[in-house]
């Protein structure tokens, strides 16, 4: 259990929206978190004016995305381009509008890597280990599941699951920017880009933006869709190993276990009531750190756990259902957080998973972070 | 040194890692050590992580450690490494705690064996600059 328990059930998403996804090089943030805006106020039926707290998450500047947008608001929280961002975004406005900081909050992802030509490696984001050749996230996670590898015997056409089942789910969403099914076999033809990590164990880079209202549980009943509440949180950070940036020795299955703890004992559910998951998957050995660590199985047995496609809709534990950032969109954990609240309002036509009335959110990072949304 | 290739990416030096960098040059591994507390860390920091204090010196090290992971390359991220993928980089654990990752001196192994004891080599790349590789142990 976790001080955050006065929050159980308090805060709502109440309005939703998104972009579509791909290649606009055309637009820019602004433009693309506006549009997501728009669709999230639409989405709720919320008057725009109403909105009293900002929070912007990869936009260049908070203070023009608000005279975009016609926005005077009394709170604001602008975070960096980072993937782990989303949940603590969604927590941080939780607690601020129980505070009463705002009464209504927008929060904002765009991103436009994909026209900028982002690498994320390289000479963009020099560090300390550049002389010796090592650099990006995925080469982190390479580490990883090398380690993995090695120490419980986990295949590369284990790992294929999470994409493959990934890949499914964007066959089935209309949003989502990958449309050819793929096989096990596939992934283990594909190019190697970091060892023993392919081509489809990275995440897309494209553009779009996402956009998510939420306010109290009393102001939730005016609007116009069921409210979803935050019914459970958990949080906990692993800095000790932060100059290998995205990198943990154990693969950040301590502070996932943390997580799990905090977030579980507050929703009053365990592992077994989730009825889909929405799981943070920058690469996809992510999923499988994620899968062990909140306790979906034991340590070092998700690679089994994931055989068979349990992370299909149909499976024993639909995963990712919007194709996730492998084969949907690259917006890094927001439009996850989207699909909760889409699978939890029964607003996912083929790719929908029936009755499913308790979705999870998680991200095993650096900054590790789960949300579990129930319906209100 | 031929000057039409692309330079490979180079150490930054500052007053904090110059200390490490000169070792290195000397033929020395070495880590940060907290002079007050004893707590020993890689990379170098302004404060001690475990009792924040400012007095810290770079203490030589056994140079031997364990190979705790390691990846290949097989996409150049800078121009100046596009001759060398596919190329390896090993992390190790340092018999004195730290992480440190580098490459395999000469030629990697095929497969690595995780767990294999390592020791240092210093490779130097230029009269400013020496880098510490690891090769197995015997």
């Amino acid at each position: 259990m976790n001080d955050y328990a006065k929050l159980k059930d308090r805060i709502a998403i109440v309005g939703v929206g998104n972009t579509a996804y791909g290649n606009f090089p055309d637009n820019d943030d602004y433009g693309l978190g506006a549009e997501a805006f728009r669709n999230a106020i639409e989405d709720c039926g919320l008057e725009k004016n109403k909105v009293d707290g900002l929070l912007v998450c990869r936009i260049p500047y908070y203070a023009r995305m608000g005279e975009i947008l016609g926005l005077s608001p009394r709170w604001t929280v602008p975070l960096p381009p980072h993937g782990r961002m989303s949940a603590m975004g969604i927590i941080e406005a939780a607690a601020a509008l129980e505070a009463g900081l705002c009464d209504y909050a927008a929060l904002i992802y765009a991103n436009i890597g994909r026209s900028r030509r982002v690498n994320y490696g390289g000479e963009e984001s020099p560090g300390v280990w550049d002389p010796f050749g090592f650099t990006s996230p995925g080469a982190a996670h390479a580490l990883m599941f090398q380690q993995h590898r090695a120490m419980y015997g986990t295949t590369t056409r284990q790992l294929a699951e999470v994409s493959v089942a990934f890949r499914h789910h964007a066959c089935l969403n209309p949003d989502a920017v990958m449309k050819q099914p793929i096989s096990i076999d596939d992934h283990e033809a594909a190019r190697p880009i970091v060892e023993p990590l392919r081509l489809l164990d990275y995440c897309l880079i494209n553009d779009g933006a996402v956009c998510v209202i939420m306010t109290t549980k009393e102001r939730a009943r005016d609007l116009k869709k069921r409210p979803i509440m935050i019914s459970g949180i958990g949080a906990r950070e692993a800095y000790e190993t932060a100059s290998i940036a995205n990198y943990d020795p154990e693969c950040w299955y301590h502070q996932a276990r943390d997580v799990g703890r905090q977030v579980y004992g507050m929703a009053g559910v365990g592992p077994s009531d989730i009825d889909t998951l929405m799981c943070y998957d920058n690469f996809s050995p992510t999923v499988l750190f994620s899968l062990e660590g909140l306790g979906f199985c034991e340590r070092g047995e998700s690679g089994g756990f994931v055989e068979g496609g349990a992370l299909k809709v149909g499976g024993r534990l639909p995963t990712n259902t919007d194709g996730g950032h492998l084969s949907n969109s690259y917006m890094q954990g927001w439009a996850l957080n989207v699909e909760a609240v889409r699978q939890l309002r029964g607003e996912c036509g083929a790719r929908q998973v029936v009755g499913a009335e308790v979705a999870q959110f998680c991200a095993i990072t650096p900054c590790s972070r789960s949300i579990i949304y129930t319906r209100g | 040194m031929d000057t039409s290739l692309p330079a490979k990416p180079r150490p930054h030096i500052n007053a904090i890692s110059r200390g490490f960098w000169e070792n290195c040059r000397r033929g020395i591994l070495s880590v940060q050590r907290c002079d007050d507390c004893g707590h020993q860390h890689y990379p170098g920091a302004p404060v001690c992580p475990s009792c924040l204090s400012s007095r810290q010196s770079w203490a030589p090290i056994s140079g031997r450690g364990t190979l705790v992971s390691w990846v290949r390359f097989h996409r150049a991220y800078w121009d100046s490494f596009r001759a060398d993928v596919p190329y390896a980089v090993c992390l190790v654990k340092l018999d004195e705690g730290p992480l440190m990752l580098s490459n395999f001196a000469g030629d990697a192994p095929a497969e690595p064996t995780i767990g294999a004891l390592l020791e240092v080599v210093f490779e130097k790349v230029d009269s400013d600059l020496t880098l510490p590789k690891f090769r197995v142990r015997d």
